[in-house]
C-alpha cells in the first residue's frame, strides 16, 4: 500500500514536473510570439511634416514643425526621409532680432532651428497641390528625390500639420484651403497603393479634431490639439522677439519627446495623456478605430524614430579560394614599386611657353593683318 | 387674339426652344472634362484571372530503372496540376508536365560513372535549358551513382536524380517521387505565400515574409568599409577584385532578375551610434542583440545611399572597430558570439564586423596596416545577399542530397523560383494597381484621363494578359519579363501627375455656383412658359362649354 502510494506521489510530482517544463517552453514561446504580434510590422519610418502659414505673426507654427522635426531626427529618422515643408523663412526674416534661431521656448532656451535643418519645400512651394503629390506620389519626373516620399508598403508615416484651420478645412498660406474630405481621399489613394503600412496624424490647429472625422483607410491613427468648435491656443509670447513662440499643444508634445530615447519603451497611451484641459485650455483629441493594434502596444519610436529590425546572419556561402590571389598580390607589389618613386606635381602654368607661344603666334597675325 | 400677344409668347416659346435645346447641350459640352476610354470590363475581368504556373519537366528512364513492359509503355506525357489553396482572389493552379522518355546512349554512359557530378558534367549539354523547365533522370534502384541511403539527388544546374524501382506501379511510385523533387526545385506553396504576403489577409508578422525585397527594375549595390579609427588601422581591401571574382558572377546569375549596379566606398572616422560593454571573461568587447538596432541609424546619413539612384539600394557595411574597442564580437540571444558577427536589417542590407588580428600590433608601430581577407567577408555578404533577396532554403524531400551552390553562389532552380515567385508578385501588383485606379476614376467623375495614361493602361492589361498565357505554356522568361512590363506601365499610368483630384465639389457650392448665373435667365421663360400652359390649356376647355 505504502509502495503504490509513494508510486503514485512520485508520478504525480513527475507529471507536475513534466507539465512545468511544457509549460515553460511554451511560455517562452508564447512570449516569443506575442513579443512578435505586438510588434509593428513596419522596417522604416518616414515624416511629412507641414507648417501651412506665412507671415511674421505666424512665427510659431514654424517653431511647431521645426520642433517636431528636430525630435524626429533626433530619435533616429535621417534627413533623406523627412519632408519638411515650411510655409515662411522665420529664421532668415528681417523681422527676426535674432538671425538664424528659431526658438521654442521663453529666454530663448531651444533653437529649434539647429545647425542641420534641411527644408524641402519653403516659402511659396507650400501650396495644397504639392502636399496632395507628395502623399499620393504623383509628382513631375523631374522632382528630386529629396522631395518625394519615398515610402512603400512597409513603412510607418508621421504625419504633422500645423496652421489655422476651421471646421473641417485647413488653410494653406491664406489664399487656399484643404478639406478633411480631400485628406481622406489621398489618404486612401496611399492605402490603394500601399504607400503606407501605419500611418499617424497629428494635427494642431483650431479645431483640429474635424480634420480626422473623414478618415476611411485602414492602420490610421490621428491625434489633434483641439476638439470641433475649440480653439488651439498659444503658448508664450517672447518678448524680444515680440511673437508667440509656440502652441500649447506642440509645447507640451515636444516637452514629452525630449524625454524619449530611441531605446524606451514609451507607448501611445502616455501621448493621448499629454497636454490635459489644464494645461491646454482646449482639449486633445484622438482617434484609434481605424489602427488595428491597440495604441498600448505602439511604442513611440514606431513613429517617432527609426528603430530597424535586425536579424544575424548566421549562414555563409562556401566561396573557393582561386589562385587568382597570387594575381592580386603579383599586382599590389608591382604597384608598390610604382609608388615608391618620388611624386611631383606637373607644371601648372608654364609661363615660359605661353610668352614665347604669343610672340610665335601674334607674328602670323600681324602678317595677315597686313596682307589686306 | 392681339398679333403682339402672339408675338410675345412666340418670342417666348423661341426662348425657351434656344436655351433648352442649344444652350444646354452647349453648356454640358463644353463643362465636360476630357476623359479617354479605358477598359474598365477587361480590368474587372483581370481580378478573376486564373494562373495557370506550368512547370515542364523531361523525365529520362536509363536502362534498369523500371520494370520492362513499364519501359515499353515510354515515351508519353503525365500531367499533374494541383491548386494552390491560399485565399487570395486570382486562381492559382500549379501543373506539372512531365514528358517521359527513354534515355539516349550517352546519357546511359553519363549515369552509369561513379558520382553525381562527373555525371553531371558529362551530361552538360551545349545550350542551357529553358528558364523554369526541369530534366529528373531515373536510374535504377540499384545504381551507385548516389550514395545508398540517398533516394533523390538535387544538382546545381536544372536536374536532378532519382532512384527508379522495379514494381507494378513503377510508374506512380516515382512520379510521386519526381513531383517532390520538382517542387522543391520550383513552385511549393510557401514560395507563392510570400509573393503574394502583401495581398494576404493572413498574418503579416513572419519575418521570413518581411524581408526580401520587392521586385524592382534594378537594384543598386553599395559596399562600404568603415574605419573609424584610421591613427591605429591603415585598411586596404581590393573591393574591386572582390567584386569582379566573387560578386559580379552572382550578380550575373541574377541578372534576369533586374539589373543591377555595384559601387563601393571608404568612410572614415564613422561610428558606429551604440558603445559596445567589455566582457572580461574573453577579455572582448561584445554588442549585444538589442543594441543592434540602433547601430545603423547614425551611420545612415554619411552612406549617401539615397542620392545613388531611384532603385531600391542595398547596403553593405564592413566596420573594423577601433583598437580601443578590439576585439569587437556580436552576441545573440543566449550570449554566444556569433560565428559570422554580421547581422543583416530587412530591405536595408547587412553589417559584419571585421576583426584585426591581435599579432599584428606587436610587429610595427601605428597605424598597423591590415589586409582584409575579402573571401572571408564575400561569404558572409553572399550570403546576406541572397537573404536579403528572399532566395529561401527549399523544402528538400526526406532522403534527399543537395548539391551546394556552385562557386557563384547561386543554382538555376534557385534564380527560377525567384522568377516564379516575381513574376506572381508583379501579376497580384499589376493587377491591384489597375482595379483601384478604374475604381478611383469612376468614382471621381471629373479628373481628366489623358491620352497618354489610357495607352499605359491598354498595355498593362495587355502586358498582363500576355504573361499569364506565358506563364501557362511554361516560358518563364519571356513571362517574368511580359510581367515586370505590366508592373511598369500600370504605375505609370496611376501614378501620372496629371491624375491629381484637386477640387472637391460639395453640393451647395455647386448650387452656390451655377444659381446666380442661371436663375436670372431661367425664371422668366419659366414663367412664360407655364403662363402659355395655362392659358392654351383654357382655350382648349372653351369650345367645349360653349357647344
Amino acid at each position: 500500500m505504502a509502495v503504490s502510494h509513494c508510486f503514485s506521489r512520485a508520478a504525480s510530482a513527475f507529471t507536475a514536473v513534466l507539465l512545468f517544463s511544457f509549460g515553460c517552453v511554451a511560455a517562452s514561446h508564447i512570449e516569443d510570439q506575442a513579443e512578435q504580434f505586438f510588434r509593428s510590422g513596419h522596417t522604416n519610418n518616414w515624416a511629412v511634416l507641414v507648417c501651412t502659414s506665412r507671415f511674421w505673426f505666424n512665427y510659431r507654427h514654424v517653431a511647431n514643425t521645426l520642433s517636431v522635426y528636430r525630435s524626429v531626427k533626433r530619435l533616429g529618422i535621417p534627413d533623406s526621409h523627412i519632408v519638411l515643408m515650411l510655409a515662411d523663412d522665420m529664421a532668415c526674416n528681417p523681422r527676426n532680432p535674432k538671425p538664424a534661431t528659431v526658438f521654442s521656448h521663453k529666454n530663448m532656451e531651444l533653437n529649434v532651428y539647429g545647425d542641420d535643418v534641411e527644408v524641402d519645400y519653403r516659402s511659396y512651394e507650400v501650396t495644397v497641390e504639392n502636399f496632395l503629390r507628395v502623399l499620393t506620389g504623383r509628382i513631375p519626373p523631374s522632382t528630386p528625390r529629396s522631395k518625394r516620399l519615398l515610402s512603400d508598403d512597409r513603412s510607418n508615416i508621421l504625419i504633422y500639420m500645423t496652421g489655422h484651420g476651421g471646421n473641417g478645412f485647413l488653410k494653406f498660406q491664406d489664399s487656399e484651403e484643404i478639406t478633411n474630405i480631400e485628406l481622406a481621399d489621398a489618404f486612401e489613394q496611399m492605402w490603394q497603393k500601399r504607400r503606407y503600412n501605419e500611418l499617424l496624424f497629428i494635427i494642431d490647429t483650431c479645431q483640429g479634431a474635424s480634420m480626422y472625422e473623414r478618415f476611411y483607410s485602414p492602420n490610421i491613427m490621428a491625434l489633434a490639439s483641439s476638439q470641433v468648435g475649440e480653439d488651439s491656443l498659444s503658448h508664450q509670447p517672447d518678448p524680444a522677439i515680440g511673437v508667440h513662440l509656440m502652441d500649447r499643444y506642440t509645447f507640451y508634445v515636444l516637452e514629452f519627446l525630449e524625454e524619449i530615447n530611441p531605446a524606451s519603451q514609451t507607448n501611445m497611451n502616455d501621448l493621448f495623456q499629454v497636454c490635459p484641459k489644464s494645461l491646454c485650455v482646449s482639449t486633445p483629441g484622438h482617434r484609434t478605430d481605424l489602427f488595428q493594434r491597440d495604441p498600448k502596444n505602439v511604442l513611440i519610436t514606431d513613429f517617432f524614430g527609426s528603430v530597424r529590425k535586425v536579424e544575424i546572419t548566421t549562414e555563409t556561402i562556401n566561396l573557393q579560394q582561386d589562385s587568382e590571389i597570387m594575381e592580386s598580390s603579383y599586382k599590389e607589389d608591382q604597384m608598390d614599386e610604382e609608388l615608391m618613386e618620388p611624386l611631383k606635381y606637373a607644371e601648372q602654368l608654364p609661363v615660359a611657353q605661353i610668352i614665347h607661344q604669343h610672340f610665335e603666334d601674334s607674328f602670323p597675325l600681324c602678317s595677315a593683318l597686313h596682307s589686306f | 387674339m392681339p398679333s403682339e400677344v402672339v408675338r410675345g409668347k412666340r418670342a417666348a416659346l423661341f426662348f425657351a426652344a434656344v436655351a433648352i435645346v442649344l444652350g444646354l447641350p452647349l453648356w454640358w459640352k463644353t463643362t465636360e472634362t476630357y476623359r479617354a476610354s479605358l477598359p474598365y470590363s477587361q480590368i474587372s475581368g483581370l481580378n478573376a484571372l486564373q494562373l495557370r504556373l506550368m512547370v515542364p519537366v523531361t523525365v529520362v528512364f536509363t536502362r534498369e530503372s523500371v520494370p520492362l513492359d513499364d519501359q515499353e509503355k515510354l515515351p508519353f506525357t503525365v500531367v499533374h496540376e494541383r491548386e494552390i489553396p491560399l485565399k487570395y482572389k486570382m486562381k492559382i493552379k500549379c501543373r506539372f508536365q512531365k514528358a517521359y522518355r527513354r534515355a539516349l546512349d550517352y546519357e546511359e554512359e553519363a549515369l552509369s560513372s561513379g558520382s553525381a557530378q562527373e555525371a553531371e558534367a558529362m551530361l552538360d549539354e551545349p545550350q542551357e535549358q529553358a528558364e523554369g523547365s526541369l530534366t529528373v533522370y531515373v536510374i535504377s534502384e540499384h545504381s551507385s551513382l548516389l550514395p545508398q541511403d540517398m533516394m533523390s539527388y538535387i544538382g546545381p544546374k536544372r536536374t536532378a536524380v532519382v532512384r527508379g524501382i522495379m514494381h507494378r506501379e513503377a510508374f506512380n511510385i516515382i512520379g510521386r517521387r519526381i513531383i517532390q523533387v520538382a517542387q522543391a526545385m520550383s513552385l511549393t506553396e510557401d514560395v507563392l505565400a510570400a509573393a503574394l504576403a502583401d495581398h494576404l489577409p493572413e498574418d503579416k508578422w513572419s519575418a521570413e515574409k518581411r524581408r526580401p525585397l520587392k521586385s524592382s527594375l534594378g537594384y543598386e549595390i553599395t559596399f562600404s568599409l568603415l574605419n573609424p579609427d584610421p591613427k591605429s588601422h591603415d585598411v586596404h581591401w581590393d573591393i574591386e577584385g572582390a567584386v569582379r571574382r566573387y560578386v559580379q558572377p552572382f550578380l550575373n546569375a541574377l541578372s534576369a532578375a533586374g539589373n543591377f549596379s555595384v559601387d563601393s566606398q571608404i568612410l572614415y572616422y564613422a561610428m558606429l551610434g551604440v558603445n559596445p560593454r567589455f566582457d572580461s571573461a574573453s577579455s572582448s568587447y561584445y554588442l549585444d542583440m538589442h543594441n543592434l538596432p540602433h547601430v545603423i541609424n547614425p551611420v545612415e546619413s554619411r552612406l549617401g545611399s539615397s542620392a545613388a539612384s531611384l532603385y531600391p539600394v542595398l547596403n553593405f557595411l564592413l566596420y573594423v572597430p577601433e583598437l580601443a574597442h578590439s576585439p569587437l564580437y556580436i552576441q545573440d540571444k543566449d550570449g554566444a558570439p556569433v560565428a559570422t558577427n554580421a547581422f543583416h536589417s530587412p530591405r536595408w542590407g547587412g553589417i559584419m564586423v571585421y576583426n584585426v588580428d591581435s599579432k599584428a600590433y606587436n610587429a610595427s608601430a601605428l597605424p598597423v596596416r591590415v589586409e582584409v581577407d575579402m573571401v572571408r567577408v564575400m561569404e558572409v555578404f553572399l550570403a546576406q545577399l541572397r537573404l536579403l533577396f528572399g532566395i529561401a532554403q527549399p523544402q528538400v524531400p526526406p532522403k534527399c542530397l543537395l548539391s551546394g551552390p556552385k562557386s557563384e553562389g547561386l543554382t538555376t532552380w534557385e534564380l527560377d523560383r525567384l522568377l516564379w515567385a516575381r513574376s506572381v508578385e508583379n501579376l497580384a501588383t499589376a493587377t491591384t494597381t489597375l482595379t483601384s485606379l478604374a475604381q478611383l476614376l469612376g468614382k471621381i467623375s471629373n479628373i481628366v484621363i489623358k491620352d497618354n495614361v489610357a495607352s499605359e493602361v491598354y498595355r498593362a492589361v495587355a502586358a498582363i494578359q500576355k504573361s499569364a498565357e506565358e506563364l501557362a505554356s511554361g516560358h518563364l522568361a519571356s513571362a517574368f519579363v511580359a510581367s515586370q512590363e505590366a508592373v511598369t506601365s500600370s504605375e505609370c499610368a496611376f501614378f501620372d501627375p496629371s491624375l491629381l483630384h484637386l477640387l472637391y465639389f460639395p453640393d451647395d457650392q455647386k448650387f452656390a455656383i451655377y444659381i446666380p448665373l442661371f436663375l436670372p435667365m431661367a425664371v422668366p421663360i419659366l414663367l412664360s412658359l407655364v403662363k402659355i400652359f395655362l392659358e392654351t390649356r383654357k382655350s382648349w376647355k372653351k369650345p367645349e362649354k360653349t357647344d
